[in-house]
């Protein structure tokens, strides 16, 4: 029938648990743990052993993770794609608009660093505390969904972000108001998390374990319960499925990964400041879902990474005109500001209208296309 | 019906939307292990029938009351929880969802793990899903829809979507099933399929069964007991050969034979 199974011929699983495992089959999950310990080694070589980064050949190969830019570059994958992991849980697989998602990620760079300055809990636990807090508001804001749906509920949350926005600069004892907060460096067994390589080590295993988590709940019974009540939510309560407990416990998820990606945020920055969590921000996480494809954990990375990428490649792209003898033009030097925010807006037009399942589906089909070779079924 | 052995009393349900009287005082009862069918014509309240059954609609009046307990106020899922399963009559499988995972999803009540649990997937939670999963494959293999267990839910055809709704039905072990219109649209060879997996789980299985169903030849073949609605009302309740010989019945479907119906050439003239 129609199932596009990737695995390769006479690859029969003979146990349930063989057949529900995260990655298909055995290359792809071994690709994956290679590409990962891949970066931690690629990281930590150079922190361990001083001086191989020089060596002839390791030179150009570790030059990337000696480039402040590319690490730093790589940190915000990490938080972002936490957040938008979570946006993607609450949107993606629950079915429920969320336009107030950058809040909730303010929520937790303001709450880990409240928690670490105000009560001197150590960052390596604040950092979750303020998720929770992020999860707490969350339920709180989420609770209209047990009621409304749709473009109601956009608007439901749209309120939420504003109104989360306005507190960040009142609420002085949580946030500093408009002067902001400190946010200290991550400690953890003696080891202080200040440099950018250390730090994306940090992050990364942070990214690694929630990323996990969410394909587990997503192979479980609540996942499951979240997209059914997606799909068809009246045949979804007649299966048992209690739909106002999972509208509002989608929220408090999504909240919870918002927190957690704002707390790493906070604390790699060590400043957290109100103007960082606009409606601005609350979109560019929907962009990110749509792009990478609503629905898919690893959806989240992906799009995630071409919404890091896609400035820094325009800003290439941006170099290179005004290098040309357009670049003289004023109309267009004058236009060259709004290259990178354009993009933006029409990488997500080009998607809704090219590929509406996202970088996740098409990594799928360059999969396929590669095994059936030359064959297109 | 005695009081011990019906599953499913339904007492004087009566549903209003507004001025329009969909049900009015229907009672009937269906016994433990019945195969039980309602008929009747289009718009007679059947679904609506139904629907106060497995608790999308609250009766204005009446009671339901299902394995002597009051189930009326209750929301669907609790029903669910109670052992109320059902299909729908225009299909409502989770699309985006294989066919397992539909499935799967009918086990929701009888799955224990929580969203925690299920984030780390260790130990309990994972024996648990595999477990159950070992009886979803048993019901996959009673329905005879083994090769498309791994397709997308939403991308099957009519009469196969049909199956796994009542796939995942099953699933909720329930211990009463409403199935509406499970043959609507289906060939010959699909009814007799579908027929033969309703008469399966109604006596292997030992769930009761009530059943929506249009086609009177498998109606009067398969059921134990037939009720019919018309107008929100019912008419009629008994075995299947006396609902065949009911002259009310028969009005119903056929329209009244009042000799006015009889065209003559003056009514055509008239016309």
């Amino acid at each position: 029938m129609a199932t596009m199974s990737l695995r390769p011929c006479g690859d029969f699983r003979t146990t349930y648990k063989q057949d529900t495992v995260i990655f298909d089959t055995r290359n792809s999950r071994w690709a994956m743990v290679l590409f990962l310990m891949a970066l931690y080694v690629m990281v930590l070589i150079p922190v361990l052993a001083p001086g191989v980064e020089e060596a002839p050949v390791l030179s150009s190969l570790f030059a990337p993770f000696y480039n402040a830019q590319y690490l730093s570059l790589a940190i915000q994958a990490c938080y972002w794609g936490i957040a938008a992991l979570g946006l993607n849980i609450l949107v993606g697989f629950t079915g429920q608009i969320s336009l107030g998602h950058a809040a909730f990620f303010g929520i937790g760079a303001f709450g880990s660093a409240y928690l670490n300055n105000t009560y001197g809990i150590p960052v390596v636990l604040s950092i979750p505390l303020a998720g929770l807090i992020a999860a707490a508001v969350g339920l709180l804001f989420g609770s209209p969904a047990a009621r409304i749906k749709g473009l109601y509920l956009a608007i439901a949350t749209l309120a939420a972000q504003f109104i989360i926005e306005d507190l960040f600069i009142r609420l002085d004892w949580f946030t500093g108001g408009s002067y902001g907060s400190l946010a200290n460096s991550i400690e953890l067994f003696g080891v202080t998390f200040d440099t950018d390589q250390k730090f994306f080590l940090f992050a990364l295993s942070l990214t690694i374990i929630l990323f996990v988590l969410a394909a587990n709940l997503m192979r479980s019974r609540d996942g499951r319960a979240f997209v059914a009540v997606r799909d068809h939510y009246l045949s979804a309560e007649v299966m048992g499925i209690n739909l106002t407990k999972y509208r509002i416990l989608s929220f408090g998820i999504s909240s919870f990964y918002a927190g957690i990606g704002g707390a790493l945020y906070g604390h790699y920055l060590g400043f957290v400041s109100a103007e960082g969590f606009t409606i601005l921000l609350s979109i560019q996480f929907l962009g990110i879902i749509i792009i990478g494809g609503l629905g898919s954990v690893m959806g989240a990375m992906l799009g995630t990474i071409f919404m890091v990428l896609l400035p820094e490649v325009m800003a290439g792209g941006v170099d290179i005109i005004a290098s040309t003898e357009w670049g003289n033009t004023p109309m267009i030097t004058n236009g060259l500001a709004y290259f990178k925010e354009m993009a933006i807006g029409a990488a997500i037009i080009l998607f809704l209208i090219f590929e509406p399942d996202g970088l996740a589906h098409r990594w799928r089909l360059i999969k396929a296309y590669w095994k059936l070779y030359p064959f297109s079924y | 019906m005695s009081e011990e052995t019906a599953i499913l009393d339904v007492q004087g349900v009566s549903l209003q939307f507004g001025g329009v009287r969909a049900l009015s005082d229907v009672t009937f009862s269906v016994a433990k292990g019945e195969l039980f069918a309602i008929i009747g014509p289009n718009g007679a309240g059947k679904t609506s029938m139904m629907n106060c059954i497995s608790g999308r609609y609250t009766p204005t009046e009446g009671r339901v009351i299902f394995k002597g307990r009051e189930v009326t106020g209750l929301k669907p899922n609790q029903r669910a929880d109670l052992g109320i399963g059902r299909t729908f009559q225009n299909l409502a499988l989770f699309g985006h969802m294989s066919v397992l995972d539909n499935i799967m999803v009918g086990r929701h009540h009888l799955l224990k793990n929580g969203f925690l649990r299920g984030a780390l997937y260790w130990g309990l939670a994972q024996r648990e899903e595999l477990a159950h999963r070992r009886d979803v494959e048993d019901i996959i293999d009673f329905l005879e829809i083994t090769h498309i267990r791994k397709a997308m839910a939403g991308t099957l055809p009519y009469g196969l979507r049909k199956r796994v709704e009542l796939a995942r039905a099953i699933a909720l072990n329930p211990d009463l099933i409403l199935l509406d219109e499970p043959m609507a649209g289906m060939n010959l060879e699909e009814k007799e399929d579908m027929a033969r997996f309703i008469i399966d789980l109604n006596e292997e299985w030992g769930i009761s069964v009530i059943m929506i169903e249009h086609d009177m030849g498998v109606v009067m073949d398969i059921s134990h007991r037939v009720a019919v609605l018309d107008f929100g009302q019912k008419i009629a309740e008994g075995l299947p050969d006396e609902i065949m010989n009911n002259p009310r019945v028969k009005t119903a479907y056929l329209g009244e034979d009042d000799g006015g119906l009889v065209f003559t050439d003056d009514d055509e003239e008239v016309a």
